[in-house]
Parts: structure tokens; sequence; C-alpha cells
């Protein structure tokens, strides 16, 4: 807060004074209360896997728990929760039962005075939001109001050029007629009508057009049924760009039925809530040019808390689910089959070699084309691994031989035949 | 004189047109329309499908209650602290220890637990590394000092912050996992591999009668 404070400031005797001020404060600090920094260590990596400080988790908040509860019980709960609970501590057993006799794992590794580092650290007051984070979003709106207003300006000005030159030419006309002068009409043959009584002009430039328009044609007709690009708006907004990017999430971890049967699958959402049961709010990167700011995520997540039926504040189910109306983006015509298990497990093909750069997607689309070409293109240019594979040795030999090459492709094994993917 | 005040207007008016229709054929939103749609909609239903006749219109069912999928096994153990602690007790791994079913449990290991457990079981993972979980234990442990039963059974049913991932992997394949797992905690831990003190002939045939 203090940082806030002095942040415009830009002497550099301010800066020292700051630099005082913080040293200063942090020392008084560790004094009290024990050594906050080797608290927060300590929280990090023993506590918070269950319990946060201002909200509940697996386990009640921890934030000022130390006014709470009397320091010597805190050091018997801590070390050994459950020898606590069969002694028959009356607070201890009224806790166990309040969050669904959940077991707090003991930690007999813990000495007292390392409970007492991480009580100073849960004893810290709640720092107060980043008053910083208003005034960006804020501006972000007026980027995008800003051009929209340049953008009615532009038209406007279209607009008012358009209106100048019909004015100007009806005054000309009318200067014209009040001074008497009249147009000329000439008896001059116009430029068109030369250009229709020329035959062969004609004639080419009709097959230029007759070219061209086919092209076009062309063009449109073999689109027709593509949907490459296809990025249709999902009901809950799901950045593959944070989870499979940024995060490393491998994909067969929510699509886990990719590897054993013909579709991806649309993971269910209890995939979703094994970790956002704990994660419920975003702390990553904000992309303000596009909105995509703690706020909006924010508010995702609580679309995920609404559809599953998840009250966050007492951490428990409602029973209430709605379904998600995903909206599928790869579709494959009904005449074709395909199995993924056969690409991702079989073939050992990558996610991205069809779907793309996936985890560069914030709004997931559909890369390739998925025409049939696109298949075959691939099929003839892959090799299969045939290492250890005992069963089809005799055969792949004399696949080899007959087309006379080391690797087989996917397309000499057979992976052109009509029958393969449409019966 | 009227065709040239014409001009710009008659400009305008095609820009106009062709911005409009420009913007309607790359309106990347919606599908593309297809050629005899029939040929492309499959007469049976389509999977994740919308249609009437079911409860929500959903294609997208649950098994009817009761039913069981070929080769499963029920799970006895409850979801409590009793159960957990039986499953630590009795529960014991029923598929040959392999060098198949280990390199599966490692490859299913990386997918699944190494998000958060690391990929040495070490409890640093891509997500605790980023913050986004903390205090995940390392698979060494003294103060849990986990078994076979131990990790199946939260595999089975998650434990506090931890999900299940019984949706996700299938009876073998959480067996599998739980070999690596245990062959990572031995390495952590300096000891020689779990999976290499498992090799005792007589042990195998029992536990593939089992499997059968």
């Amino acid at each position: 807060m203090k940082k806030v404070n002095f942040h415009n400031l830009s002497s550099n005797l301010s800066l020292l004074l700051l630099a005082f001020v913080l040293v200063f404060s942090t020392s008084i600090l560790a004094q009290e209360n024990g050594d906050v920094k080797a608290g927060e260590a300590l929280y990090k990596s023993n506590c918070a896997a269950c319990h946060k400080l201002d909200k509940k988790g697996v386990g009640p908040a921890l934030r000022n728990v130390a006014e709470k509860y009397e320091r010597d019980w805190l050091y018997k709960w801590i070390k050994n929760s459950q020898g606590l609970i069969k002694s028959g501590d009356s607070k201890a057993v009224a806790l166990f039962a309040e969050y669904n006799n959940s077991v707090m794992t003991s930690f007999p590794g813990l000495s007292n005075n390392d409970i007492d580092n991480i009580l100073a650290y849960t004893s810290l007051p709640k720092p107060e939001p980043k008053i910083a984070v208003a005034p960006v979003t804020a501006k972000n709106n007026d980027d995008g109001n800003l051009q929209n207003i340049i953008l009615a300006v532009l038209v406007l000005i279209l607009l008012l050029l358009v209106i100048m030159f019909y004015l100007v030419a009806k005054s000309l006309a009318k200067l014209y007629k009040v001074n008497g002068i009249e147009e000329k009409i000439e008896p001059k043959i116009p430029l068109w009508k030369i250009f229709v009584k020329n035959q062969f002009l004609m004639l080419v430039s009709a097959i230029m057009f007759l070219l061209v328009a086919a092209y076009f044609m062309y063009g449109f007709f073999m689109q027709i049924g593509i949907d490459q690009g296809y990025a249709p708006v999902q009901p809950i907004h799901y950045s593959h760009k944070i989870h499979a990017g940024a995060n490393e999430i491998d994909c067969n971890y929510c699509h886990s039925s990719a590897r054993k049967s013909k579709h991806s699958g649309i993971p269910s959402l209890n995939v979703c809530m094994n970790c956002h049961k704990h994660i419920s709010e975003y702390n990553g990167e904000e992309d303000l040019a596009n909105g995509y700011t703690k706020d909006f995520y924010d508010k995702e997540i609580a679309k995920l808390y609404d559809a599953v039926g998840w009250d966050d504040a007492e951490q428990r189910y409602t029973g209430e689910e709605k379904p998600v109306k995903w909206v599928r983006i790869h579709n494959l015509p009904d005449f074709v089959y395909f199995n993924h298990s056969q690409h991702v497990k079989v073939a050992g093909v990558e996610c991205q070699t069809c779907h793309g750069p996936v985890e560069e997607m914030e709004i997931m689309y559909q890369h390739s084309s998925l025409t049939m070409g696109w298949c075959i293109d691939c099929h003839r240019e892959t090799n299969v691994d045939l290492e250890n594979n005992g069963y089809y040795e005799k055969i792949h030999e004399e696949l080899s031989k007959k087309y006379n090459v080391e690797k087989l492709t996917a397309a000499e094994l057979g992976g052109l035949e009509c029958g393969k993917c449409h019966y | 004189m009227i065709t040239n005040m014409k001009r710009p207007v008659n400009i305008l008016i095609t820009l106009i047109i062709t911005i409009v229709m420009v913007s309607c054929w790359t309106d990347n939103k919606k599908p593309n329309f297809q050629y005899m749609p029939n040929m492309y909609e499959p007469v049976g239903y389509k999977t994740y499908g919308e249609y009437k006749g079911f409860p929500r219109q959903m294609e997208a069912m649950l098994p009817v209650s009761g039913s069981i999928p070929r080769g499963w096994i029920p799970y006895g153990y409850k979801n409590t602290p009793e159960g957990k602690a039986l499953a630590t007790k009795e529960l014991k791994i029923p598929i040959e220890v392999n060098e198949e079913n280990l390199s599966k449990g490692k490859e299913l290991f990386n997918i699944y637990c190494a998000i958060c457990h690391g990929k040495k079981g070490d409890g640093q993972g891509t997500l605790v590394k980023r913050e986004k979980f903390l205090g995940i234990p390392s698979l060494a442990d003294k103060g849990r000092n986990i078994t076979e039963g131990d990790i199946y059974h939260v595999m089975m049913y998650g434990l506090n912050s931890m999900g299940s991932y019984a949706s996700q992997t299938n009876e073998k394949e959480r067996w599998q996992i739980t070999m690596h797992a245990l062959d990572l905690k031995s390495k952590l831990n300096g000891e020689p591999l779990w999976s290499s003190t498992q090799n005792d002939p007589t042990e195998k045939e029992t536990t593939s009668e089992k499997a059968n």
C-alpha cells in the first residue's frame, strides 16, 4: 500500500525513503511474531494444499487462526490431530465433525518454533485489493470506445464528402443554367460503343470473364462443407492457451478417452473440478487488449461452479446440476469413419498434427480442413513404426519387398483403401 | 452530369454490399453450409448430439443404473478414513509387475499425476511451480508412508484437495500407475527400485491367477 502511495513520486529521494520504510517495516514484523518468511515457506509447502488464508478450502481458512485457539492446543492439533480427537478434546471433535471427518495429515516433523513461524505468517493482515487494477480495466474500455469513435468519425466524414460532392455538382449545374452555358453534347462515339463493335476484343474479354468466373466458382464450390477456422462461441470460455499452454497440462489429462476410444471426448465436469475445486480464481497474466481480465476469467470459473452445482463458499456440492451445451467444432461427415485411439495410441500421432497449435488458442478453432485429400496426404507421407511388432513381421517384410522401400507408409499398408474409412 | 453525380453513391453502395457479404461469409462463429446435408448427418444418433426424446435433449447419457462394464470388478473399500486404513493394510497389486506394465504406468503417471506431483514424484509439478497448487507432498513423505493399497485407494476416491481419477483411468491403469509411483518413491528414498524387489516367481503366479 505504501508502494502505491509513493509510486508516483519520481525523485530519487522518495525511492530511497520507500526502500527504507519497506526494509524497516518487515524487520519489525519479523522481530515481533517469529519469522514470517520462514513461516510462509512452511505454510506453502505443508498447509496450502488444503487450507487457504481467507477462504474455506478442504480445511478452514487460516487467517488469524492463532487468535481463535490457544497456542498449546494448536501445537497438539497440528502435530497429531487424530490423537487429539481420540483423546476426546471437545474442540477437536467438533472441528473434525464440522469438516466432514476429513483427516488432517499429522505433522510430527514441525517443531513448536516452525508452527510459531507459520502462525506469524497466517496472522499477517489481509492485503488490500490492488487499486491499480480498476483504472487499467477502465482504460481498456476507453480504448475500445476510442476505436469505435474513430470509426464513426470516419464514416461521418465519408458521408459528408458524398453530400458535398452532390451539392457541388448540383450548384455547378445551376450555375451553368444561370449563365446560359449548355453542355455541349459532342458527337463523339463513347468508348464502350467502340469496344462493343470490336469483335476480337469482345471475344477475348468474354473468355477472360468466363475463366475468372470459373476460377471463383471453383473456389466457392470447393469450400462448401469445409469448416476450417470454425471457432464457435462456447457456453463457458475455456482457454486452451492457459491450460495446455501456460500450465502444460497434457491433452490426455482431460481428453482421456482419446487414448482408448473413437472419440477424444468432451471432458465431463468432474475432470474440471479435479483442479477447480481448489482453484476458484484466476491469477495469471491478463490480456487487457481483448478483455481477458482476471474478472472475466473468475466469472467463467463461477459459470463452471454453477453448472456442476458446487457451492464454493461452503465447499460442497449442492446437487443442482445444469448441463453445459458445448458446441462441437470438429465434425466429420457420417460417411467416413475416424478413430482417435488408432491415431493417438497406435500411430502415436501428436494431437497438434491435426488440431494445430492448440496450446496457443485462447478460443479453440478448427485448424485443419478435415477433407479427404488432407487425410490422404498424411497417409502417403507418414511412415509407420513397425518395430517390435512380431505378429505382422512377415507381411511387413513382403510389403517392403513389393514396394521396394525400407519404411512403409500408412498408404502402403492399405491406408488408401476405400473400405478402410468408408463403409 | 447525372452519371457523374451518381458515381460516388454507386461506389458506396457496392462497397457496403461487399463488406456485408464478405463479413457474412467469413463469420467463423457459424459452421459453413453443406451440400446435401443428409449425406453428412447420420441417421442414427450422433455422439454428443441434441435430440428430442432424451432427458434434457442430451444424447450423452449415463449408463442404466446398475449396469456394469465388461471386466469391471467392484471396489469394496469405502471412501472413509476407516476404508482407507483398511485398503492401506490389505490391498495388493493384482497384476504382474513387468516392464510393459511399468512403462505404461510411467506414461500414465506423466499424463495424470506429474502435473502436480512432478515427474519424479517429489511434489514439484508444473502447477506447483506456478503456484496454482501448493503443498503437494513428495511420494516419499515420511509422515504419509504410502503403500500400494493407499495409492490405489486415493486414485479411486481422491483425498482432500485431490480429486478422483476413477473416470479417467480404468482398474488396470490405476495399478500400473501405482507400480510407477512406488518405483519413484524408492528412487526418492535412495533405495533400490521397488519393482526390482518384486521379481519373486512364486508371487508372480499367484498374482496372475488373481488377475484372471
